[in-house]
Order: structure tokens, then sequence, then C-alpha cells
């Protein structure tokens, strides 16, 4: 189990190296520069501040003296922000996107839960078919269509719910509802499709001669059983809601990481580009690790194997 | 119910399954009861409806599934006219069943105690700790060593054969009337087999629960059983007590199995086969089913479905060959010879006849 822990995690920072080279390359091949007036500026001005950030030097050295900063533990300044550490730039903000994306997931996989559920169990049914069409929309339609209707019709029309901001709970319910959509939908489906093949397995015929009522063998046996594999699904997820949140944040103007990291693309904001990209890189790692992790734990059989390693 | 001595009596049974290809009659104008206490077996190649008519005793058919026609008495009420509410207090409580596959019919991320304890629970309305307590008991019962350390064990950590013992113990911690066996050996090796049947009878006596046993392994029937019905397209061919069966059938389908069971002295060094398939049961065949695939099949087998003739008070069979305008057959070789014994054990105390009875 150490000697695969340890794997695991050479290979995450493996990962990482790769996102943060393959992003830095991109990231010089977009058009522009950092600079916001660069019209007015003369060339010397425009040399001295290029200077400044070290964007005179070859791209190779800037990548040698970026992969450099990281390995010292430091993720540069922001432009933007005048010298504002990118680090406490995610920190700082990083509170609204996890409750967000917290709120989000947990949403989304009890109602998907409940949703697929219910498709599993009235299989073929009206009730399924209905669980069916939802989880199709919720996967076919994008966040930030979603995002908008719901600030339209929610917020706009009804005034049931503020519009945008970041001012208290009731602010969070809008942009949590967007974000939900798709976990909820890919939960729904998964499960249904898990539990429906639980639902024909013979452990499930047993509980049925051993007179257990139709809830108790869902409760008991189905639903468990079903969770398990839907553990692999939350990394997953949790990535979905990453991208998601990215767009989503910006229409409900809601301070998180995400609506900061497409501000920063829009001006060029490299250290914040790239700081943004590994963090976000490296959350998702860890979730996929983890997730290995929970599911060796809540599955006896995995368990007993993991002890071998 | 008529007859105080029978457990479950089925009438006129009959069943159809929808499908998209059209109506299948699995079972067709099924009669039979269950004596108290007794081991009846079902005998019958895959798709002859064993596993259906017991599935009918258990409420737990197929959605697809439907009862034409027919009554299961069981204490004196008709278990098909029961809502499903009524059924689960039934289920495992009065009628339990054992399946055929251990590796699977366990829930593998529940402890076997539990599982054990939830018939319990569910039926006494035991508390959890009374229940494992129970559970406890019924594990030394059906022979788990070291009961205490196993019972918070889950299912992958037992193998095969004790996994048989556990789906066992599930089956009769409520001590039901009835218990359905459906090829309750045939996923596991031939040695386990013997050690699983062993503890069936043995804790049959012990409880006093009644067996249905379904299976299509002969040799396990004639170790196992009282009577035999041995079921063909939907329907009961023949029945009569282990030995009328074993040394005296007079179905030519029964005769068939009988032949192409492998036995020490079977002179010939192949396997006997039934020529043929089953019919299939969307559409039955007129008259006897099987007279597709017997060489004794007569031109009435045809035309006219055979009703059962009485060859004894406890031994009917469904064949023309029995009425009395029939013209006489020899049946198979190995038929005659165990005839011949038969006749021999008919006759009062013969010593040493006993042993014929072992198969």
């Amino acid at each position: 189990m150490r000697k695969y822990l340890l794997k695991r995690i050479f290979y995450l920072f493996l990962t990482l190296f790769i996102v943060a080279t393959a992003t830095f390359f991109l990231m010089k091949l977009m058009p522009g520069t950092p600079l916001q007036n660069e019209a007015k500026l003369t060339p010397s001005e425009k040399a001295a501040i290029l200077a400044q950030y070290g964007l005179d030097k070859p791209v190779w050295l800037q990548y040698f003296i970026y992969i450099g900063g990281i390995f010292k533990g430091s993720l540069g300044l922001s432009f933007q922000f005048s010298d504002q550490a990118v680090s406490y730039l995610i920190g700082s903000r990083m509170g609204p996107s996890m409750q967000l994306g917290g709120q989000a997931l947990v949403v989304g996989i009890i109602f998907g839960i409940i949703l697929g559920a219910i498709g599993a169990i009235r299989k073929d049914t009206w009730a399924d078919r209905l669980a069916t069409i939802l989880s199709i929309l919720g996967i076919a339609v994008p966040s930030f269509v979603l995002a908008i209707l719901l600030q339209y019709y929610l917020g706009l029309k009804t005034g049931w719910f503020p519009v945008a901001g970041w001012s208290g709970f009731a602010y969070t319910l809008l942009p949590t509802l967007a974000l939900a959509a798709s976990p909820l939908a890919e939960t729904a489906r998964f499960i249904r499709t898990d539990m429906v093949d639980v639902l024909s397995s013979d452990y499930i015929e047993l509980a049925k001669a051993k007179g257990l009522s139709k809830f108790g063998i869902v409760y008991h046996h189905a639903l468990r059983n079903s969770l398990i594999p839907m553990v692999t699904l939350i990394g997953p997820l949790a990535a979905a809601l990453m991208t998601g949140s990215m767009v989503v944040e910006n229409i409900f103007s809601v301070p998180g990481i995400g609506e900061q990291f497409v501000k920063s693309i829009l001006v060029n904001d490299y250290p914040t580009i790239m700081g943004v990209t590994i963090f976000y890189s490296a959350l998702l790692c860890l979730l996929l690790l983890l997730t290995d992790i929970v599911y060796g734990i809540i599955d006896p059989r995995i368990r007993l194997s993991g002890n071998g390693d | 119910m008529e007859n105080p001595e029978n457990v479950i009596e089925v009438r006129d049974l009959e069943i159809n399954f929808h499908t998209y290809a059209g109506e299948v009659k699995a079972i067709r104008d099924v009669s039979f009861d269950l004596h108290k206490g007794e081991t009846l077996a079902i005998v019958g190649e895959s798709g002859s409806g064993k596993s259906v008519t017991t599935r009918s005793l258990m409420g737990l058919l197929a959605p697809n599934a439907e009862i034409k026609k027919g009554s299961i008495m069981f204490h004196g009420e008709d278990i098909i006219k029961k809502s499903e509410k009524d059924m689960q207090h039934i289920r495992g409580k009065d009628i339990a069943m054992i399946f055929q596959d251990p590796m699977t019919s366990l829930d593998p991320t529940m402890r076997i105690g539990m599982q054990i304890a939830e018939p319990l629970m569910k039926h006494k309305g035991l508390k959890k700790k009374e229940a494992i307590a129970q559970a406890l008991e019924m594990l030394k019962l059906v022979g788990i060593t070291n009961p205490e350390g196993r019972i918070n064990d889950y299912p992958y950590q037992f193998s095969g054969g004790m996994r048989q013992r556990i789906v066992i113990a599930i089956a009769l911690v409520c001590y039901p009337e009835v218990l359905i066996a459906d090829e309750p050996t045939t996923a596991l090796d031939v040695t386990i087999q013997a050690q699983i049947l062993d503890l069936m009878k043995d804790l049959q006596n012990r409880i006093d629960t009644s067996i249905i046993f379904i299976t299509h392994d002969l040799g396990v029937v004639a170790g196992m059983a009282d009577r035999v019905a041995v079921m063909y397209a939907g329907k009961i061919v023949e029945y009569g007590t282990v030995d009328e069966i074993f040394f005296n059938p007079q179905h030519p389908y029964t005769w068939g199995l009988i032949n192409s069971m492998p036995t020490l002295d079977t002179a010939s060094g192949s396997l006997q086969a039934i020529p043929g398939t089953p019919p299939d049961l969307l559409d039955p065949p007129v008259g006897d089913a099987f007279a597709a695939r017997s060489d004794y099949a007569m031109k009435i087998d045809t035309e006219k479905e055979p009703p059962f003739f009485k060859v004894s008070d406890t031994h009917y069979a469904a064949t023309w060959l029995l009425h009395p305008d029939a013209p006489k057959v020899t049946p198979p070789a190995e038929i005659v010879r165990r005839q011949k014994k038969f006749a021999a054990m008919q006759k009062p105390a013969a010593p040493f006849a006993k042993t014929a009875s072992k198969e």
C-alpha cells in the first residue's frame, strides 16, 4: 500500500510538470501582451516594462526561470494586481469557489442518486423516462446556458433570488443550481445503469426470498452496492465542476478563482494563468488519488488485496 | 385443504411468459402435493419449468410472467391471490429458498452475520443484537468452523461450499415449513456437493421442514428425495416414490433420463443421450410433448394428450403406453434390468435386496 501511494504521488508530480510545461507554451502562443495601453507607450518605456517582468528574455529562458521558481515554491507575482503573489491571490479567492463547488457536488450527488435510483426501481415506466430526459438535459445543456436562464427567470423576472454578487447564502443558491445540474445528471445516469445491474443480481433475489420489502432491499442491499462504483465518479465530477465554475462564477460575479482565471486570461496575466492552472490540476490529481484510496476503504474486497501490496 | 398431510397443494397451474416473440407457455397444467417432512425432487432438463414452478410458490416470478390458471394452497390459502405485502410475510419465514450459485447469492458488501440475521429482524421482530446471537447459533448448525470469529467476515472471505452453508443458514434461520432448493449443489464440486447434501438432510430432520429439491442431476435425487416428479416441456410427466421412478419408470422420457445416467456397470463406454431438443413452448406440440424425441411414440401421441395412468397408489405416469389398448413395448435394456430389480424388491424381506436401492 505504501509503495503504491509513493508511486501515485510521483506520477502526480510528473503530471503537474507536464501540465505546467504545456500550459506555459500554449499561453505564450496567445496573441497580445500583458500591457494594457500598449499604443501609448514609447518603445523605450515598453522595453523597460518588459524587462522589469522578465518578458524580454527568450521564451525558453522564461520557461526555465518559471519552473525554477516553482521548485523554490513560488508561483510568481501577478501582473494585474500590482505585485500580489499569485499564491496569495488564489488563497484569498478559494473560499467562494470551494463553497460553490462543495455545495454543487453535494446537491448534485444526493439528488442524482435519488433520481437514478427512481429510474432503476421504476425501470421502463414514465418515472424512469422522466428521469432519463432530465439527465440528458443536464448533460447536454452547458452550465453557463443554464446559469443565464436561471439568472433571468429566477433572478430577474421573479425576483426570488439575487441576480448576482456574493453577500450571503442566498447569493450562492442560483450558481449552485447551475453548477449542480451536470454532476446531478451524470450521477443519475451512472446510478441508474449500475442499480439496474445490481437489482438483477442473485443476492437481490435472495434478499427478496428473505421477505424483505422493496424499500428494505433497495436501502440495505442495492444502494450500497451501486454506490461503491459511484466513488470513482466523484473525481471526474469535481473536474467538470471546476471548468464549469469558471464561467458560472463570471456570470454571477462570484469572487472566486474561476472568475479570476477568466479575467487573467483576458489581460494576459501570465503568472496568474499558470498558477491557477497548476492549482486546478493539483486539486484534480489529488481528488483522483483520494478516490482510489477511498474506494479501497469502502469495498471490503479491494481492502484485502490492498494489504498484500 | 383436503389432506392435512400436505403442506402445499398445487393444482392446474398454468404460467405464461409474455415475450417479444409471443406467449411462452412455460408451465402447462401442473399439479402436485408436497407432504409434510418429505423431500420432493423435481427433475427435468433446462427449460422444463422446474424453476418457474417453484418461483411461483414464492411469488417471485419475473414481471413478464402471468399465472393464467390454477391455485397454490398453503395453510388453506391460495398463494396466487396474495398481495406482495402478504407474500413478504411468507417468504423467508414459512417458505425459504436456496439458490444455485453461492458465489453470487450473498451480498458482497454486508457481513454474513447480518445477512443471516436479516430475516429474524424482519419476521420475528428481533433486535439486531438478539438476531446476531441467533445467527451465530445458525452458523454453528451449518458447520462453519470458528463461527464467533467468522460472523463478521464478508462473503469473499469464504469458499463456495462455505458460502452455500451460509445461504442455507439464511434460508433456515426462521425454521421455515418449506425449503425450496433450486439446484443447490450444481455450482459446487462433487466432494462439496456430498457435504452440502448431507447437511441439508441433517437439518431437515432437526428443524422438520419439507424440501422441494430442483435438480437435473439424478444422482443427487437418488440420495436425497422421498418422491420424484419428472417435468418435461412445462408438464409433470411422471411422479412416484424415488424407488418407483428409478426402478420402475414408465414414461419414455424418464427412461431416457435414467438411461443417460452413467453408472459404474454401464456396459458400453459411451454416454447415452436423449436425441433431439425440447419443443418450443411458444407453440407447444399437441399430444405428448416428448413424442417427437421418443422411439416409442405412437400415432395417438401426436393427436391427444395422455392423461395420468395409475401405476400404484403413489406412482402415476402420463403416457399412452400405459393404456390397456397400447401395444407392449420393451424399454431400453438398462430400464428392463432396473424393473427386474424393482420386482425383486417388491418381494418381502429378501435380506440382501436392499443394496439395490443404492444408486
